[in-house]
């Protein structure tokens, strides 16, 4: 049985061309990027390399990219970085509900230390109000931190307009790139962002590798001691294959993006379509079109999403749910609650999430696997029979 | 095949998951469970027929994760045949080890085939109060 995988927003498989660039950097380029001598220097151009590539994509200069070991690093670093170097001049932090846990923890964090944490709430779609952020503002406030696209229903968030409002409060605003970046186009000027955090294994580079921008004069305390590398915001000898890849990664996105967004806007409305059409009782979570090209996310009724997932990989085919029974914290998806979801309805939520890999072929294997996958869970279930 | 989300559970556990028994209602039973898990909030119903204070037939209905279809399939034929007495014998660890063992974080889902069996003989009970059974 070929399996379908529709997971790609957990993490994408690695692009062969990738690995070829990484391999040299496994193998005979093997040099300390820190070592004066050619062994290092080698190693240090392919570095410098690639940070050139990925600042030019985003539109920002080279001095303004950290490399990290991946989103969640990038993220704290934004927020802690941000925190310990602005104390100062405030301890007022603004966010919103569906943030990712890499955001999210770090802020709780904080808040045991004596920040002032607001947490926004978001409509039905999961879009935060620029004008709420604005009116959260006050003059204790030093970041502003709003996700570029959220991961779970693939919103995607008024960034530019809350980059706007942010610069006019001269507040430092930080968004989470990870579900965006070599996805639909981010400049960081368009964005009006001081941070941002991407990672590599997002879009189709390796795992372990990911990146801050930090645009110049944005005050941000290191987030590793230690050594001299990354101008001395992130000591620790650089993964150099990893940073490698991440370039490589990002050329390909970048010229294949357009064309890609399409087809899979294209596979989603297939797959949306064809499941609202086929089982009944069921919603699709997120915004109807402000939404990440490449993700599905939908609530069945009276059935638990852990029960789903295991029969759907009965059947070989790969996907995620925001069940609290999935979690190993037992708590349904946040994000879904914070949508004004019911706990039942974020209990059967099904996330699909699309990639290079995904064929129309695989869209119909869903489509014919689920409905009778969710009837039998009904005939199940006691949920069901309470209603009629 | 590769390890996946079903290696998470047993054999046995799975084998229950994809073929459930006794799933469904029992008209007129002589006692009905009806229990929501305080831990992730699953539901779990179960129905019994008692003849001679043995229990005959039992079914559920769940809306649950793979663990508590298992359980609740495991428990209704567990207590098949046996009397009132032995069947509030049955525990969930008893259900877990008759499904060769659940992961440690899904042990909770067998306490709730577990309650959900207390909450069919306790309903049972009380319908048929002085009837059969002296109390202890
Ligand atoms: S029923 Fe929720 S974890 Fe088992």
């Amino acid at each position: 049985m070929k399996r379908v995988y529709l997971d790609y927003a957990a993490t994408t498989p690695t692009h062969p061309d990738v690995v070829t660039a990484m391999l040299p950097y496994l193998n005979d380029t093997f040099g300390n990027p820190s070592s004066i001598h050619s062994f290092g220097q080698e190693a240090k151009g392919a570095i410098e390399e690639a940070r050139e590539t990925i600042a030019a994509l985003i539109g920002a200069k080279n001095d303004e990219i950290v490399f990290t070991s991946g989103g969640t690093e990038a993220d704290n670093f934004a927020i802690k970085g941000v925190a310990y170097a602005n104390e100062h001049r405030g301890n007022h932090i603004i966010t919103n509900s569906i943030e990712h846990h890499a955001v999210i923890e770090p802020l709780k964090f904080l808040e045991r230390r004596g920040f002032k944490v607001t947490y926004l709430p978001v409509d039905q779609y999961g879009m935060v109000d620029p004008q709420g952020v604005r009116k959260a503002v006050s003059e204790k406030t030093i970041l502003i931190s709003v996700m570029h696209a959220n991961n779970e229903i693939g919103t995607i968030e008024p960034i530019a307009e809350i980059g706007r409002i942010a610069k006019e409060m001269g507040v430092y605003f930080h968004t989470d790139a990870a579900q965006t970046i070599g996805h639909i186009p981010i400049k960081v000027n368009e964005l009006g962002v001081d941070l941002l955090a991407i990672s590599a294994h997002k879009l189709y580079g390796p795992k372990g590798v990911g990146a801050l921008y930090v645009r110049k004069g944005t005050k941000v305390a290191p987030f590793m001691h230690g050594g001299e590398q990354e101008r001395r915001r992130r000591a620790s000898t650089e993964n150099v294959p990893g940073i490698v890849g991440f370039g490589k990664a990002m050329q390909i996105a970048q010229n294949e993006m357009g064309t890609e967004a399409e087809r899979l806007t294209l596979l989603r409305g297939g797959l949306i379509e064809g499941l609202l059409e086929r089982i009944d009782d069921i919603q699709l979570n997120g915004h109807p079109r402000k939404r990440l090209p490449n993700n599905v996310n939908v609530s069945v009724q009276f059935v638990e999403g852990e029960s789903m997932l295991l029969n759907l990989d009965m059947e070989g085919i790969a996907a995620s749910t925001g069940s609290a029974c999935s979690s190993s914290s037992l708590e349904p998806s946040h994000v879904l609650l914070a949508l004004g979801l019911p706990h039942e309805q974020a209990h059967g939520s099904l996330r699909f999430t699309l990639g290079r890999e995904t064929t129309e072929e695989e869209i119909e294997r869903v489509l014919e696997v689920l409905p009778p996958i969710v009837a039998k869970l009904r005939s199940m279930s006691p949920l069901l029979k309470s209603r009629v | 095949m590769a390890p996946n989300i079903r290696s998470l559970y047993s054999e046995k556990v799975m084998e229950h998951f994809k073929n459930p028994r006794n799933v469904g209602e029992i008209e007129n039973p002589d006692g009905t469970g009806h229990v929501g898990n305080p831990v992730c909030g699953d539901i779990m119903e179960l129905y019994i027929r008692v003849n001679d204070g043995v229990i005959t037939d039992a079914k559920f209905k769940t809306f649950g994760c793979g663990a508590a279809i298992a359980t609740s399939s495991m428990v209704t034929e567990m207590v098949k045949g046996k009397t009132i007495e032995e069947a509030l014998e049955i525990s969930n660890h008893a259900v877990a080890e008759a499904l060769d063992g659940l992961p440690p974080i899904k042990m909770h889902c067998s306490v709730l085939a577990e309650e959900a069996l207390k909450s069919a003989i306790d309903d049972y009970l009380n319908n048929s109060q002085g009837m059969d059974l002296e109390s202890e």
